[in-house]
C-alpha cells in the first residue's frame, strides 16, 4: 500500500487528478449521505432548475444508512450500501458540480465516462467496518428528506475518513485491474 | 414436563440479537488474521486490516459491527418435553427482537409488504422462525442476522445428477464469482445438497451456523469444502472486490438424502460479518 493521501473537502479537480485507484486516502471535512431514495429527489430539483438542499459543487456524498446513535455519539454503524443502485442518478450530481462518492461495489460505464469528464473520484470504503467508519464521524445532522429516515440526507462533519481511490478521473477501474491482477486462471 | 415461560424467552431473544450483532465470533477474527497473513495484495491486506480493528472497536464500544444489522433469522430447538406457557412463542420472539433492536440502537431493516408498500415495519420484526423439536426438556435459541447485501447473491438451483460433483462445483465457483465485490467479501459460502426445493436453502443457511474452523465431519466433504474453497479464491475477487487472494474465508456444506430424479443446490452467501449467538433455557 503506498502512502497515505489526505483530502479537504470541497474537494478541488487538481486534489484529484493526482489520485490514482489503490491509493488509500483520509477524507476530512464535510461530507453529504444519500441513498436511492434521496438521489431521486436531488436529481428531480435538478431537472427542474430549482436549488439543492446543500452546496454540490465540490461536494462528496456518501452512500450510507447508518444505524441509530447511542447515547453520547453523534451516529451509530456507518459502513457504505452497495453503489451500483445509485448508478442511474450520479452523472447528473457530476454535471452539478459533486467530485466524490463513497460506497462500495463497481460503477457502470456511464459513471465511469462521467467522472473522466468531469474530472470525479469514486472512493471505496470498506464494507463491514461501519464502527470504525463510525469513529471518524465527529457531527451528524440531518438538513433534508427526514420522512426518508435511515435514507434521510445528513451532513456529516469527518476526520480521516478511511477509503481506497476506486475509480480515478483517467477511468482506472480497481475492481476490474484488481481482480485480473490476482486472477489465476 | 418442564414449564418455559414466555417471560423467560423474550430477554433472551433481547440480549442474542445485541450480542450477535456487536461481538463476532473468535472462529471469524482469527480465520481472518490467518488469511492476512497469507494475503499478497496491499490493498487487500490493509481491507484486512480494518476489517478485523473493526470488529475490537465494536465490541469495545458495544456497537454493531455493520451498520446492517439483518433480518433477524431465529433457530430455535425446542424440547419435546418442554411446555411454553404464559402466551404465543412466535409474538414472545417478536417482542425479545422488538427489545433488542430497539435497545441495541440496531438498525431496522423490514419492510412490511416485500413489492408494493415496502413500508418499514420500524422494529424489525417479524422474525424469520425455524423450530425444530428434539429430545429432552431444554430450549435452544439460535439468532443469526443476515444482511441484505450478501442475501441477495444467493442462489438455488434444481440440478440434474449427470451435472455430478464438477458441475455442483462450477456452479458454487460461478455464483460466487458472478457476485463479485457486491456481497462484502470476504465470505463465507453456505451450501446445501440434497432433500428438496426449500430444503436445500435451509441447509445452506445452516451450514452458515457451523463454526468457520471446524472440519465436516466426513472426509468425502471436507475435501469437497477445501478445493471449493481453493477456487474460489483464485477468483481473484478479494477483500471488497478490490482484488486479492481473500475472496472466502470459508465453505461449509450440509447434505440430505433427495430423490432419484433430483439434485438440489443452494447456495447461501454470507459476508464475513458471520454473525450468530445461542443461549439454551
Amino acid at each position: 500500500m503506498a502512502e497515505e493521501i489526505s483530502l479537504q473537502t470541497p474537494l478541488k479537480s487538481e486534489d484529484l487528478e493526482k489520485l490514482k485507484t489503490g491509493d488509500k486516502v483520509m477524507i476530512s471535512g464535510i461530507i453529504y449521505t444519500a441513498r436511492d431514495a434521496a438521489h431521486k429527489r436531488l436529481v428531480e430539483l435538478i431537472e427542474q432548475g430549482k436549488e439543492l438542499p446543500f452546496d454540490i459543487v465540490g461536494a462528496v456524498i456518501y452512500y450510507v444508512g447508518p444505524a441509530p446513535a447511542p447515547p453520547g455519539r453523534p451516529i451509530g454503524s456507518a459502513g457504505p450500501t452497495t453503489s451500483y443502485r445509485m448508478d442511474p442518478y450520479a452523472p447528473a450530481l457530476m454535471e452539478a458540480g459533486m467530485k466524490g462518492m463513497i460506497g462500495k461495489g463497481p460503477r457502470s460505464p456511464e459513471v465511469i465516462d462521467s467522472m473522466i469528464k468531469n474530472k470525479a473520484v469514486y472512493f471505496a470504503a470498506i464494507g463491514g467496518a461501519a464502527v470504525v467508519i463510525a469513529d471518524s464521524i465527529k457531527e451528524s445532522k440531518i438538513i433534508a428528506y427526514e420522512d426518508l429516515g435511515a435514507e434521510a440526507i445528513r451532513e456529516m462533519k469527518v476526520e480521516k475518513f478511511p477509503c481506497i481511490v476506486a475509480n480515478d478521473t483517467r477511468g482506472n477501474d480497481i475492481y476490474k485491474e484488481g481482480v485480473e491482477k490476482y486472477r489465476i486462471d | 414436563m418442564r414449564e418455559i415461560h414466555i417471560d423467560e424467552i423474550i430477554p433472551v431473544v433481547r440480549d442474542l440479537c445485541m450480542t450477535a450483532n456487536f461481538y463476532i465470533g473468535d472462529d471469524v477474527v482469527k480465520t481472518l488474521r490467518d488469511f492476512y497473513q497469507k494475503e499478497e495484495s496491499p490493498t487487500a491486506k490493509e481491507v484486512l486490516k480494518i476489517t478485523i480493528e473493526n470488529y475490537e472497536l465494536a465490541a469495545k464500544l458495544k456497537m454493531p459491527s455493520c451498520q446492517d444489522t439483518g433480518i433477524a433469522v431465529v433457530f430455535a430447538e425446542i424440547g419435546q418435553d418442554v411446555h411454553i406457557a404464559g402466551g404465543d412463542f412466535v409474538e414472545a420472539i417478536n417482542e425479545g427482537v422488538r427489545q433488542g433492536y430497539k435497545d441495541g440502537y440496531l438498525r431496522k431493516s423490514m419492510v412490511d409488504d416485500p413489492i408494493i408498500d415496502r413500508v418499514n415495519t420500524k422494529d424489525n420484526t417479524p422474525a424469520i422462525i425455524y423450530t425444530d423439536i428434539v429430545p429432552g426438556d431444554k430450549l435452544k435459541l439460535t439468532i443469526a442476522p443476515k444482511g441484505g447485501g450478501s442475501e441477495n447473491m444467493s442462489e438455488v438451483r434444481m440440478m440434474k445428477a449427470a451435472d455430478g460433483l464438477t458441475g455442483v462445483i462450477d456452479f458454487v465457483v460461478d455464483r460466487v464469482r458472478r457476485a463479485g465485490g457486491n456481497p462484502c467479501p470476504p465470505i463465507v459460502v453456505g451450501v446445501g445438497l440434497g432433500g428438496n426445493f426449500e430444503q436445500s436453502a435451509l441447509l445452506a443457511k445452516r451450514a452458515l451456523l457451523r463454526d468457520l474452523d471446524d472440519t465436516h465431519p466426513e472426509p468425502k466433504w471436507a475435501k469437497v469444502e477445501a478445493e471449493l474453497l481453493e477456487r474460489i479464491n483464485k477468483l481473484g475477487i478479494g477483500p471488497q472486490g478490490l482484488g486479492g487472494r481473500t475472496t472466502a474465508i470459508g465453505v461449509k456444506i450440509l447434505t440430505r438424502p433427495c430423490h432419484i430424479a433430483s439434485m438440489p443446490v443452494a447456495v447461501n452467501i454470507q459476508c464475513h460479518a458471520a454473525r450468530h449467538k445461542s443461549a439454551t433455557i
